[in-house]
C-alpha cells in the first residue's frame, strides 16, 4: 500500500503548481485551469485521507467540490467568452477597466 | 390689599421697543424709529409715574412672575420688588432716560445706524429697570450684566473707530473684574444664607447673633459687593474705563455713564444696607474708597482739556461722594445725591453735547470760547448745571452735597477727615466746572468752525461724527434744534429745583427702606442695632454748610481769576508745578501703570505660555502629530492595496505558506 504521505506530497505539489500558475500566468484560461488544478490538488488529499481513515465524509466533500467546480467552470468559461468578445483579448493585464 | 401693579410691564416695554427697532428698524424711516423708541420709553415713564402716584401707601410691593431656579430648598424666582428706594431709582431712570431719548433724536439725526442706536438705548432701559426692580440678587445680576452689555454696545457705537471699539472692550473687561467680586458675594450668600432674595437674605443677616455678624463673613460679602460696585460705578481702582467710555455718543455718556448705569453700584450698596450695617469694616472701606475717588478724580478733572473728559472725571468724583455717603451709613443722602446728580450731570453732558454739536464736533475746550452769545439756550442751561454741581444754593447739588458732607462728619461712622477731603473736593469740583464754563462760553472764540466752512473740520474732529454732512450748515456755530433744547430746559429746571425737597423729607420718604430694616426683616434687631444718632446737632450744621458754600465760591473765584481775568496765568502755574502738573495731566499715569502691571504681563503670559506654549505646543501639537503619524503609517500600508488581484493572491499564498510552515514547525516540536 502506498503510504499517505506520498498522496499528500503529490497533492501539495499539484496545489503549488496551481498557485504558481495563478500568480504568474497572464492568460485567463490558464489562470482558470490553475484554479482547477488547486481544487483537484485538495481533492486528492481529501480522498487520500478518506481512504486512510475509512471515513466517507472526505469523499462526499470531493463530490461537492467537483460539483462546485463544474458549475464554476460553466459560469467562468461563459464570462471568459464574453470578455474575449468585448475586449478582443484574454490578457488579464489589459482587462483593467475597474482599476483606478 | 395691594392692587396688581403689573410691574413687569415697566422693563418689558422698552424691551419691546428694542426688539422692534433692532429687528425691523433697518427698513423704517427715522421718524418711525424715533416714534417707536420714544413711545416705548415714554410708556415706561408714564407707567412709573402712575405707579408712583398709586402705591405710596402700599409699599413694599412684591410681584412674583415665574419660578426660575428650584433646587431643593434654594429657589430663585423672576420677581420684582418695589419699595421707596426702587421707586426713586425707577423715576430717575425712566424720567432722565426718556428726556435723553428725546434729546438723542435731535443729536443722532444725521448719524448712520439711527435705528441701532435707539434699539441699544431701549435695551439699556430694559436692563436698567430690571436691575432696579429686581427682588433678588440674581435678577439684579441679569440687569447688572445687561447694562454692561448695553454700555459696551453704545460705547463702541462708532465701531469703525479703533479707539471707540477698544474703549468698549476696556469698559467691558474692567467691569468683568467687578462682576467677579459680585458673583463671589452671591455664592457666599447662597452658601451661608441659602437664598438670594433681598428680604430673606436681609432677614437672615439681621437675625445673625452679633458675634457671627461681626465675624469675617459679612465683611467679606460686603467687600466683594463693593468690588462689584467699584467696577460698575467707576471707583478706585476700577474707574479707568469711564473716561475712555466718552468715545460713545454724548447722549450715551449722559444716560449711561453719568445719570443711571454708573449709579447702579451706589444703588446696590444702598440696597444691601442690611449687610453693610452689620459689617462696619466693609462700610469703612466703602467710605474710604469713595472719599479717595472723589478727591483723586477731581484733581485729574482740573487738567483735562476735552470737555467730555472733564465731565467724566467729575462723574467719577461725584460717584465717590455717593459712596462716601453710603460708607457712613447715610444711604438716603447718597441716593439723594444720586438723584440730583442724575439731573445736573445728565444736563451737563447733554449741554456739552449741544456745544459739541454747535462747533461741529470739536471737543477740545482750548478751541472753544465766547460761545455764550451764539448758543444762549445751551449757555443758560449749562450754567444751571454748573452752579448745581458746584453746590451753590439754591441749586439741587447744594442740598445733596451738603447733606453728604454733614453726614460724613456727624454720622457715627463718620469722621472729620472725610468731611475735610469732601469740602476740598467740593472746592476742586467748583473750580474745574467753572474752568470748563469760562473756557467754553467766555473770552474769545479760539476755534475755526465759524471761519472755515466746516464739513472737513467736523470729520477731522475728535468726535468724528461719522454721518453724512449736516444739512443745516455745520459751517457756523449754531444753536441746537428744539428737540435737543427741550430736554435741556427740563433738566435745568430739575437741576435748580430738584434739591428743594430737602434731605429731611427725602430721608423720611426712604426711611421705611433704610431705618425700618429692623421691623421689616426681623424683630429682635431693633435691640441689637440702635438707630444711628448724630454726634451733635444744631448750629454747627449751619457752619458746615457755610464752609462748603465758601469752598464752592472760592472755586468759582479761582476759575474766574485763572481762566477769565488772567488767561495766561494757568500756564505759568503749570510751569511752576513742573513734574506734578505733568503727572496730573497724564492722569497720574494710572493707565500706564495698569498696562505695565496687569495688561502687559497678562498679554505676554497669554501669548508665550497659553497660546504658543499650551495651545500650539500641547493641544495643537497632539492633534497635528497624531494625524501626521496616522498619515505616515497609512502611506506605507496603502501600497498593499494596489488593486492588483494577483498580488492579493500572492499575499494569500504567502500567508498560507507561513501558516503551514508554522503548523509544521509546531508539529515537529
Amino acid at each position: 500500500m502506498v503510504p499517505l504521505s506520498y498522496y499528500l506530497v503529490l497533492s501539495g505539489i499539484l496545489f503549488a503548481c496551481g498557485v504558481t500558475g495563478f500568480l504568474i500566468k497572464r492568460n485567463i484560461i490558464t489562470i482558470f485551469m490553475s484554479i482547477e488544478l488547486m481544487l483537484n490538488g485538495v481533492n486528492l488529499s481529501f480522498v487520500a485521507f478518506a481512504a486512510q481513515w475509512h471515513a466517507l465524509s472526505g469523499q462526499v466533500f470531493v463530490f461537492f467540490v467537483m460539483v462546485v467546480a463544474a458549475a464554476e467552470s460553466a459560469v467562468g468559461l461563459a464570462i471568459i467568452i464574453a470578455v474575449y468578445r468585448t475586449r478582443g483579448t484574454l490578457n488579464v493585464d489589459q482587462v483593467d477597466l475597474l482599476k483606478l | 390689599m395691594t392692587p396688581n401693579l403689573h410691574l413687569w410691564l415697566i422693563p418689558v416695554l422698552p424691551l419691546v421697543g428694542a426688539a422692534i427697532n433692532g429687528l425691523f428698524g433697518k427698513h423704517f424711516s427715522r421718524q418711525t424709529v424715533a416714534a417707536i423708541a420714544l413711545g416705548f420709553s415714554g410708556a415706561a415713564l408714564v407707567m412709573a409715574l402712575w405707579i408712583a402716584a398709586l402705591v405710596s401707601s402700599f409699599l413694599p410691593v412684591v410681584e412674583n412672575l415665574a419660578p426660575w431656579i428650584r433646587a431643593g430648598d434654594f429657589q430663585v424666582d423672576f420677581a420684582f420688588y418695589l419699595d421707596q428706594l426702587s421707586l426713586v431709582m425707577l423715576l430717575v431712570v425712566t424720567g432722565v432716560g426718556f428726556l435723553i431719548h428725546i434729546y438723542s433724536v435731535g443729536y443722532m439725526w444725521e448719524e448712520g445706524g439711527f435705528y441701532r442706536f435707539f434699539a441699544y438705548l431701549n435695551l439699556f432701559m430694559f436692563f436698567m429697570l430690571t436691575l432696579v426692580l429686581a427682588s433678588n440678587y440674581l435678577v439684579m445680576f441679569i440687569g447688572w450684566e445687561g447694562v454692561g452689555l448695553a454700555s459696551y454696545l453704545l460705547i463702541g457705537f462708532w465701531f469703525t473707530k479703533d479707539s471707540a471699539a477698544s474703549a468698549g472692550k476696556k469698559a467691558f473687561i474692567v467691569n468683568r473684574i467687578g462682576d467677579f467680586g459680585f458673583l463671589i458675594a452671591l455664592f457666599l450668600m447662597i452658601k451661608h444664607f441659602g437664598s438670594l432674595n433681598f428680604v430673606q437674605v436681609f432677614r437672615v443677616v439681621s437675625g445673625l447673633p452679633a458675634e457671627v455678624a461681626s465675624a469675617s463673613l459679612l465683611t467679606s460679602i460686603g467687600l466683594l459687593l463693593m468690588v462689584g460696585a467699584a467696577g460698575k460705578s467707576a471707583q478706585i481702582p476700577l474707574y479707568v474705563w469711564l473716561p475712555d467710555a466718552m468715545e460713545g455718543p454724548t447722549p450715551v455718556s449722559a444716560l449711561i455713564h453719568a445719570a443711571t448705569m454708573v449709579t447702579a453700584g451706589v444703588y446696590m450698596v444702598a440696597r444691601s444696607h442690611a449687610i453693610f450695617d452689620r459689617a462696619p469694616q466693609a462700610l469703612m472701606v466703602v467710605a474710604i474708597i469713595g472719599t479717595l475717588t472723589a478727591l483723586f478724580a477731581a484733581t485729574i478733572g482740573i487738567c483735562q482739556t476735552d470737555i467730555k473728559k472733564v465731565l467724566a472725571y467729575s462723574t467719577i468724583s461725584q460717584l465717590g461722594y455717593m459712596f462716601m455717603a453710603c460708607g457712613v451709613a447715610a444711604y438716603s443722602a447718597g441716593i439723594f445725591h444720586l438723584m440730583t446728580h442724575a439731573f445736573f450731570k445728565g444736563l451737563l453732558f447733554l449741554a456739552a453735547g449741544s456745544v459739541i454739536h454747535a462747533v461741529g464736533g470739536e471737543q477740545d475746550m482750548r478751541r472753544m470760547g465766547g460761545l455764550r452769545h451764539h448758543i444762549p439756550w445751551t449757555f443758560w442751561t449749562m450754567t444751571a448745571g454748573t452752579f448745581a454741581i458746584a453746590g451753590f444754593p439754591p441749586f439741587a447739588g447744594f442740598f445733596s452735597k451738603d447733606a453728604i458732607l454733614w453726614r460724613a462728619y456727624s454720622s457715627p461712622y463718620g469722621s472729620s477727615v472725610y468731611w475735610a477731603i469732601g469740602v476740598f473736593t467740593a472746592f476742586l469740583t467748583s473750580f474745574y466746572m467753572f474752568r470748563l464754563w469760562f473756557l467754553t462760553f467766555f473770552g474769545e472764540y479760539r476755534g475755526e468752525a465759524a471761519l472755515s466752512h466746516g464739513d472737513e473740520h467736523s470729520h477731522a474732529a475728535k468726535d468724528s461724527r461719522a454721518g453724512a454732512p449736516a444739512p443745516h450748515g455745520h459751517g457756523s456755530i449754531h444753536e441746537s434744534p428744539k428737540i435737543m433744547l427741550v430736554p435741556l430746559v427740563i433738566l435745568a429746571v430739575l437741576s435748580v429745583c430738584g434739591g428743594w425737597v430737602g434731605i429731611e423729607r427725602f430721608d423720611k420718604f426712604l426711611s421705611p427702606t433704610f431705618h425700618a430694616g429692623a421691623t421689616a426683616y426681623s424683630e429682635e434687631v431693633a435691640v441689637a442695632t440702635p438707630a444711628p444718632q448724630p454726634k451733635e446737632q444744631g448750629s454747627s450744621e449751619e457752619l458746615f454748610t457755610g464752609i462748603s458754600v465758601v469752598a464752592a465760591a472760592l472755586g468759582l473765584f479761582l476759575a474766574w481769576l485763572l481762566y477769565y481775568r488772567r488767561p495766561q496765568l494757568p500756564q505759568e502755574i503749570a510751569k511752576a508745578l513742573g513734574g506734578f502738573y505733568e503727572a496730573v495731566v497724564h492722569k497720574y499715569y494710572v493707565d500706564e501703570i495698569y498696562a505695565a502691571v496687569f495688561v502687559k504681563p497678562l498679554i505676554d503670559g497669554s501669548t508665550r505660555v497659553l497660546w504658543q506654549g499650551i495651545d500650539q505646543g500641547v493641544i495643537d501639537a497632539t492633534l497635528d502629530n497624531s494625524a501626521e503619524g496616522a498619515r505616515e503609517v497609512s502611506d506605507v500600508v496603502r501600497h498593499m492595496q494596489s488593486g492588483n488581484l494577483r498580488s492579493y493572491a500572492g499575499w494569500i499564498a504567502a500567508g498560507a505558506a507561513v501558516l503551514i510552515a508554522y503548523m509544521i514547525w509546531m508539529g515537529m516540536r
